[in-house]
């Protein structure tokens, strides 16, 4: 029975250390060494004039190893004068410890470069303490560019899932919205490993090596085309009390070069956690300051979308830019049992399509889209991709929409429920289009260009420089430049709808247009470029609730400003010129200025 | 050799003790020195001590030993609750050692005084009793381990002074009527077995109707029993008898023991250098579990050089107890070696998790000054019967 008992006691030992040595030995190893990830910094973000738009500031956090309660508590109120820890605070993270009394307490994920020097300086007090590197976001003028830019967090259980982030673990920080989120492939980098020996208990005893074993990888810098001081102008003239926004396009590299919406918020609220009454306070805020406003939303494009509706009619050969509607604008037009309504009640007399796209002429432009067709307005506006997302390097772009066919109508409002009467709504910008202030300002590069625009980018890249899209006006550069004359009188010439906010020194082509929309006043807009005969910006602004009378369109002061700040940066104004026109009076127009 | 034992044993204690996690097992290897010494001055003094005193002496030290254990329910100290050590300032007790030594000498005076061993149940009434008296005293404390030496105790003295093995299993079956009497079924099947037994061995009428009468009593006792134990009674039993199901971390003992041994291979980590016990993943690694402190650091080879001197040293007590001619002497001397062999083979197997996870320490090997110093005065008695015969 001995001999027996020995020689199976042999064989369990001779089985466990000779036959599986192997595979006990590597959970020994696993079971000692945990891998603890080393965050990488992320890829820096600069303007265009080489302003910082997100950096990393060099940030800390402390924890305390596991212990007795008497000894965390007493390290921790150690520790209380170098962090700057309130008793209630203490008290907290006191809670916290008896939650978890085995894991180490991580006392403060935010510690300044001085706070954490102390401690090492007293290292011999705070044997328990363990202090991290944990970089910290910066945004630098936040407030600014927070559309733009977006925010990092913390992974998300649901992030975790997705595939773009795979092989991403819990605890990382990541891009959220805006360019972090779409560039966090280059932004991100990828985060070291450094190996702790830990105890049964989880406590760290001690670090392996001097450094970690797998070095970070710092995330790549990512240059913008943003302008950071046109960025600044623009929020410091935004009409104030007003929501809206503004995007500007380099014609020749299609880099962007303003992306402004207001109202804003501060996206370094959001790092390192956002506290759920700045949350709250963001989402309930009738004003929606989260929502960006140039890629993120829509709007009828009103007037500024007559200019689409005559390069298609031109294209076609409908009309020709002198020709003359039959009907002249007496202030309406009778059409089936409705009277269509011009903006202007006198009427405009008998124009010619140069002198409606100046003054913004309804009359003649419902004539215009009747004699059109509803089909190929329909076929025109798909061809030249309204409706359409432009592809710009952000997260979720919104596509607007145009009707496709008339099919979408009878789905819509069924068989019966339309009619052909739907061409006069669309001709003037209104009725089923929404565009984004993004898609009218790339369909104003193709007007401003004559080639097809370039689809439009925030990272200056030369792969991304010459992505265009796959349409253009197609007009003869003779019927284009006519167009161009129509919106440079639209600016500069007697009644034209913006002469009011004309800019002395530059030649700014564009057009004005009024939103009507449910939500009280109408919304103001002005979509343009200059020079107009060799264009080095294409602006599209909107304010909401920007257009309350007929002398008051602010989105067209607004842009004037925009552009002529721009201009002035490329060109600097000799010393002897003198202001121009509007330039000294924002806001108001003493004359006529609808549309 | 086995004073070799013991420093090697003192070693691993050492070893133990050198952890990276502040413990109490970091100076304990001092402590076991001291009752090493304690222990040596017991063997030569036992050692000196005629065979004869100590049968004359057995009833005295039993009844010392008996009021030892229940002094230690009144005012004993112990692990999670439990009331086993008596606390003696520097020093802490286990009187339980102390009671299964005396218990042993009690025994082996009632057997070797019989003229001729008993066969039937009736006869045994007084062995059986002086065994039941610690062991329920025991189990209350409670020390499950301890109760299944005294259980050892029993079997192995009546064995050697020559109960028929048929009787043997006669005074177990109430036992294990009681585990069984978890399931129905398998109860049942074990009533039919008994029956068929008694009526082919055919004992007494009357103790055979009696023995299948508390078979059947103990069998239905068990869950109204088991139904009014406190949950942690009941978790520290099911830890004993299946400790896979361990709710509280017994899988966890295992898992790390057999980590810690597969990972020391052929030759060991070395000594003093097993990161598994290093990082306090062993549990109780300078008591129960000190033999895989052993495979994790000495590996396979120091596992083989640990087992051969146990299995000398078990072999020379069964040796010894063959040897005499004389019955006290040879009850003492076979009850001693089947204490010591449970022992190995319960405490060595669990590591490797051939046995269930008892408390049950390592002669030589695992700290504990009360047990050292008992193994040490067994040893005495068996020298001295060695002497005598």
């Amino acid at each position: 029975m001995l001999v027996t008992s020995v020689l199976l006691l042999t064989g369990a030992f001779f089985r466990l250390q000779i036959l599986h040595s192997s595979s006990y030995e590597l959970r020994s190893e696993k079971n000692r060494l945990r891998a603890i990830s080393v965050p990488a910094p992320r890829g820096t973000m600069y303007g265009r004039n080489g302003r910082l738009v997100a950096e990393n500031l060099p940030g800390y956090s402390v924890s305390l190893l596991p212990g007795r309660e008497d000894t965390v508590r007493a390290t921790l109120s150690r520790l209380a004068p170098i962090l700057g820890l309130s008793d209630e605070e203490q008290g907290a993270l006191m809670q916290k410890y008896r939650a978890l009394p085995q894991r180490p307490l991580l006392v403060s994920d935010d510690a300044t470069f001085q706070e954490v020097s102390s401690i090492e300086e007293r290292r011999p007090e705070f044997r328990r303490a363990v202090v991290d590197m944990r970089p910290r976001r910066r945004y630098p003028d936040g407030r600014v560019v927070a559309h733009v830019v977006g925010y990092v967090g913390e992974i998300s259980e649901a992030e975790l899932h997705n595939p773009d982030f795979a092989g991403y673990d819990a605890g990382r920080i990541v891009g959220k919205a805006g360019l972090e989120r779409e560039y966090e492939d280059t932004l991100g980098g990828e985060p070291g490993v450094r190996y702790v020996e830990v105890n049964a208990l989880g406590s760290i005893v001690r670090e392996m090596g001097p450094g970690p074993a797998v070095a970070p990888v710092p995330g790549k810098d990512l240059s913008l085309g943003l302008d950071m001081d046109l960025q600044d102008y623009a929020d410091s003239i935004f009409p104030a009390g007003h929501r809206g926004g503004s995007v500007a396009l380099d014609p020749h590299t299609g880099e962007v070069l303003l992306f402004y919406s207001a109202p804003t918020y501060d996206p370094n609220d959001f790092v390192g956690g956002v506290d759920l009454e700045t949350w709250n306070g963001l989402r309930t805020d009738s004003a929606k300051p989260l929502l960006n406003r140039v890629t993120g939303a829509t709007y009828p494009p009103g007037s500024t979308w007559k200019p689409a509706v005559a390069a298609m009619a031109m294209r076609r050969g409908v009309v020709s830019i002198d020709e003359h509607m039959d009907i002249p604008c007496r202030g309406a037009l009778r059409y089936g049992i409705r009277v269509w309504r011009c903006w202007k009640p006198d009427g405009h007399g008998s124009l010619s399509l140069a002198g409606a796209i100046q003054q913004s002429c309804d009359v003649y432009f419902y004539q215009l889209g009747m004699k059109l067709g509803l089909d190929p307005m329909m076929a025109g506006a798909a061809r030249m991709h309204f409706g359409q997302p432009t592809g710009i390097d952000l997260p979720h772009e919104v596509s607007g929409y145009f009707p496709a066919s008339r099919a979408w109508y009878d789905k819509r409002y069924g068989p019966r429920g339309w009619t052909e009467s739907v061409i006069l709504n669309l001709a003037i910008g209104q009725g089923e289009n929404q565009e984004s202030l993004l898609q009218n300002a790339v369909f104003y590069e193709a007007v401003a260009t004559g080639g097809p625009p370039i689809v439009p980018h925030l990272v200056r890249s030369r792969a991304l420089a010459s992505r265009r899209v796959d349409w253009s006006l197609d007009l003869p550069e003779r019927e284009r430049k006519q167009l161009v004359d129509a919106l440079v009188a639209v600016v500069n010439a007697e009644h034209g709808t913006a002469y009011p906010w004309r800019l002395r020194r530059w030649t700014v082509a564009g057009k004005t247009g009024t939103a009507q929309n449910p939500h009280g006043e109408p919304h103001s807009w002005f979509v343009g470029f200059a020079p107009a005969q060799d264009p080095e910006i294409v602006v599209a602004s909107l304010v909401e609730n920007g257009h309350p009378d007929n002398t008051t369109s602010l989105a067209v002061p607004f842009t004037m400003s925009v552009i002529r700040r721009y201009l002035e940066e490329l060109y600097p104004v000799p010393a002897d010129t003198t202001p121009g026109v509007g330039e000294s009076r924002p806001g108001r127009a003493p004359r006529t200025g609808r549309r | 050799m086995a004073l070799l034992l013991s420093f090697l044993g003192l070693a691993m204690i050492f070893s133990a003790g050198q952890v990276d996690v502040p413990s109490v097992a970091t100076g304990i290897w001092r402590h076991q020195l001291l009752w090493l010494a304690v222990a040596l001055t017991a063997f030569v003094v036992v050692s000196r001590v005629p065979l004869r005193w100590l049968e004359w002496a057995a009833p005295g030290a039993y009844a010392a030993a008996l009021g030892l254990l229940v002094l230690v329910l009144l005012v004993g100290t112990g692990p999670g609750g439990t009331r086993s050590w008596l606390d003696l300032g520097p020093a802490r007790l286990q009187p339980a050692e102390f009671a299964k030594l005396a218990t042993i000498l009690l025994l082996a005076r009632i057997l070797s005084g019989e003229q001729r061993a008993a066969e039937g149940l009736a006869a045994l009434w007084k062995p059986v009793l002086v065994v039941l008296v610690p062991l329920a005293l025991v189990l209350v404390q409670p020390d499950l381990g301890s109760a299944l030496i005294f259980g050892v105790i029993l079997i192995a003295s009546l064995y050697w002074a020559g109960v028929p093995l048929a009787t043997l299993f006669l005074l177990v079956s109430p036992g294990i009527s009681l585990i069984l009497g978890f399931s129905a079924v398998v109860w049942g099947i074990w009533i039919v077995v008994l029956a068929a037994f008694l009526y082919v061995h055919r004992p007494y009428l009357g103790e055979s109707l009696g023995m299948l009468a508390l078979n059947i009593a103990t069998g239905a006792l068990t869950l109204p029993l088991w139904s009014r134990l406190e949950p942690y009674q009941q978790d520290r039993l099911l830890v004993f008898l299946n400790p896979d199901a361990d709710p509280r971390g017994s899988g966890w003992h295992l898992v790390q023991s057999k980590v810690a041994i597969g990972s020391g291979g052929l030759l060991g980590q070395g000594y003093l250098h097993g990161p598994q016990k290093r990082l306090a993943f062993l549990p109780e690694q300078h008591t129960d579990f000190i033999f895989s402190v052993v495979g994790e650091e000495l590996g396979f080879v120091g596992v083989l050089v640990f087992l051969a001197l146990l299995t000398w040293f078990l072999a020379r007590t069964l040796r010894t107890a063959r040897s005499t001619p004389e019955p006290f002497g040879g009850i003492v001397a076979f009850s001693l070696f089947g204490v010591w062999f449970a022992h190995v083979l319960i405490n060595i197997g669990m590591t490797v998790g051939l046995m269930p996870i008892t408390g049950l320490p390592l002669p030589f090997l695992s700290y504990g000054g009360s047990f050292l110093v008992s193994v040490w005065v067994g040893l005495a008695i068996v020298e001295r019967v060695s002497a005598e015969a």
